[in-house]
């Protein structure tokens, strides 16, 4: 594993040096979460080191990384649902968190309107449940069991649930999971809907870079450490990155640009090169349907 | 009516009532193998129970909390996977229960009643067992109830939402212990697990929400009780079996009804 670079850290700084936007000034606001140097330690490997990371109210912060870069783990740690063995982890007070796992666990076994799933735990008023649904399309499921959703309508779902609780932060596991490609942009429509609107911040994990560029605020880039750090144009042209994730970058957008060109409509500008393709690590070289799917 | 009958009726539905609950998490949670680990302990607990000349229920009852003990830390300490640290623990105090009783002549272990139950012999100070652990239960289960939901939703979902998963998971584990040492009295160590699995699958077909699935497997059980002591009362069957035999006959008759 290659040593961090020290620009990496330069650019590991909070937005809006780049990306002149409406987050100007968050460098004062306290982070949502600040995380300083987390190690996390699996049957005695370390799955992760020496991770810094912050998020501020209304960002979007995207994880991209091979499989196994620790991207999910990362994500667990600042949830609570792990402990890290080094670093710090400060939460802001009374965060509100919504989280949208991979997916759900739920057993057949267990019958489970949507309108209940909504309401375990959440004290909710059907007003506030009915509008959370329509915001992300799925009022019609109201009485629908959980166990008879199809795959995106899963994830409206569990989207839903994470909004009914007015979240300060959103984490949103590969939230196109089982979900095929139109649906896919539509979904990533409906994200960045959802920060403007709510104003919450989300940490969002992928392996499609392509798909969520144009609304990441920042991107970090994870393989067991912070590979690299940034702006998601600074990223595309970062040489860890492309050591990472393979040369073929520039035929791969190609291509890409002549299979997939309504995704440009998605991101309303220009996609960046480095993104077209899925992320294979050099350890793991299997090629994902994604990818050749791209590649006639 | 007899004295003992209305007991053992009261007794019954007190049972099926405190296992209903408990045996829609089982269910949902896929612990049915917990129970009857927790069931392989009552040999222990008897043994316990006698030597020490406690009420053999609250014998039981701490042989399965030890279980629970022992269960936790060998999950804690070791890699193995649920169904094999089951199986390593139920065997272990099954052999241990052996070896007590076969050590002690004095022991008068009455097999017969451990293994098949025997709710007609249900004394006054067992009934008011029941009644304590039906209250104790369904309050705590009414304390729990929307954690136990997001728990049996989702683990990892409840832990990011700040449910304190282990805290509610081990209240639950000691709830299904005192369940098991109650109705063991009531359908004996090789049938208790039915008690709590049986009715909860013949409701799942019928309910919508977890909340009628657990009024439908109360009914169920109840129900069952009944027919089982009638059953027994007026064929001569014994009483366990027959109340199991009943569940079964309702699980079959909710399967045909869809949902």
């Amino acid at each position: 594993m290659a040593e961090m670079p020290v620009h990496s850290k330069e650019e590991d700084l909070p937005p809006s040096k780049e990306s002149a936007n409406s987050l100007e000034g968050s460098q004062q606001e306290i982070p949502l979460i600040e995380a300083h140097s987390i190690g996390f330690l699996r049957d005695g490997r370390w799955i992760l080191k020496d991770i810094d990371f912050t998020i501020h109210k209304g960002e979007i912060v995207t994880l991209i990384g091979p499989n196994g870069g620790g991207k999910t783990t990362f994500a667990r740690i600042c949830l609570g649902i792990l402990q890290a063995e080094e670093g710090k982890l400060v939460r802001q007070d009374d965060l509100t968190i919504g989280y949208v796992p991979q997916r759900l666990k739920l057993d057949r076994t267990l019958p489970l309107t949507v309108r209940r799933f909504l309401t375990v735990r959440h004290k909710v008023s059907s007003k506030d449940l009915l509008s959370a649904l329509i915001e992300v399309g799925s009022s019609h499921l109201i009485d629908t069991q959980m166990s008879s959703l199809s795959g995106g309508e899963m994830q409206r779902v569990l989207l839903a649930r994470a909004l009914v609780n007015k979240p300060d932060l959103l984490v949103l596991d590969e939230p196109a999971q089982g979900v095929d490609f139109a649906g896919e942009a539509a979904l990533y429509d409906l994200i960045s809907k959802i920060r403007d609107r709510f104003g919450c911040a989300i940490l969002l994990i992928s392996h499609d870079l392509h798909i969520v560029m144009g609304s990441s605020d920042r991107v970090l880039c994870l393989n067991g450490h912070v590979c690299c750090a940034g702006v998601p144009e600074q990223i595309s042209l970062h040489p860890e990155y492309e050591r990472l994730f393979g040369p073929n970058r520039g035929q791969t957008y190609g291509i890409y640009a002549h299979s997939h060109d309504h995704s440009h409509a998605l991101s309303g500008e220009e996609l960046d090169p480095c993104c077209s393709h899925e992320h294979p690590s050099p350890e793991t070289p299997e090629t994902d349907p994604e990818d050749s799917k791209d590649k006639p | 009516m007899d004295d003992f009958i209305i007991r053992a009726g009261l007794g019954g539905i007190g049972m099926a009532l405190i296992a209903a609950p408990l045996g829609c998490y089982v269910v949902w949670q896929r612990m049915a193998y917990f129970g009857e680990t927790i069931a392989h302990s009552g040999l222990l607990g008897v043994a316990f129970g006698l030597l020490t000349s406690i009420n053999l229920t609250l014998g039981v009852f701490l042989a399965a909390v030890m279980v629970t003990f022992g269960l936790r830390a060998v999950e804690r300490k070791t890699y193995l996977a649920k169904d094999t640290a089951l199986g390593l623990i139920a065997h272990v105090v099954l052999a241990l229960g052996l070896i007590v009783t076969s050590q002690f002549q004095s022991l008068q272990v009455d097999m017969m009643g451990l293994l098949f139950g025997d709710i007609l012999a249900i004394s006054k100070l067992d009934l008011i067992l029941v009644l304590g652990g039906l209250i104790a239960i369904w309050g705590l289960i009414a304390w729990l109830w929307q954690d136990m939901m997001a728990l049996s939703i989702d683990r990892e979902l409840a832990l990011a939402e700040g449910v304190r998963v282990n805290k509610v998971e081990f209240l639950l584990s000691m709830a299904i212990a005192a369940t098991v040492a109650l109705s063991m009295k009531l359908v004996g160590l090789l049938l208790v697990t039915a008690m709590l699995i049986i009715p909860a699958a013949g409701a799942m077909g019928l309910a919508r929400t977890p909340e009628q699935m657990v009024l439908y497997t109360a009914f169920i059980s109840c129900l069952s009780v009944l027919c089982g002591l009638f059953a027994s009362f007026y064929v001569d069957i014994p009483t366990g079996p027959a109340i199991v035999v009943a569940m079964a006959f309702f699980f079959l008759l909710t399967s045909l009804v869809k949902r």
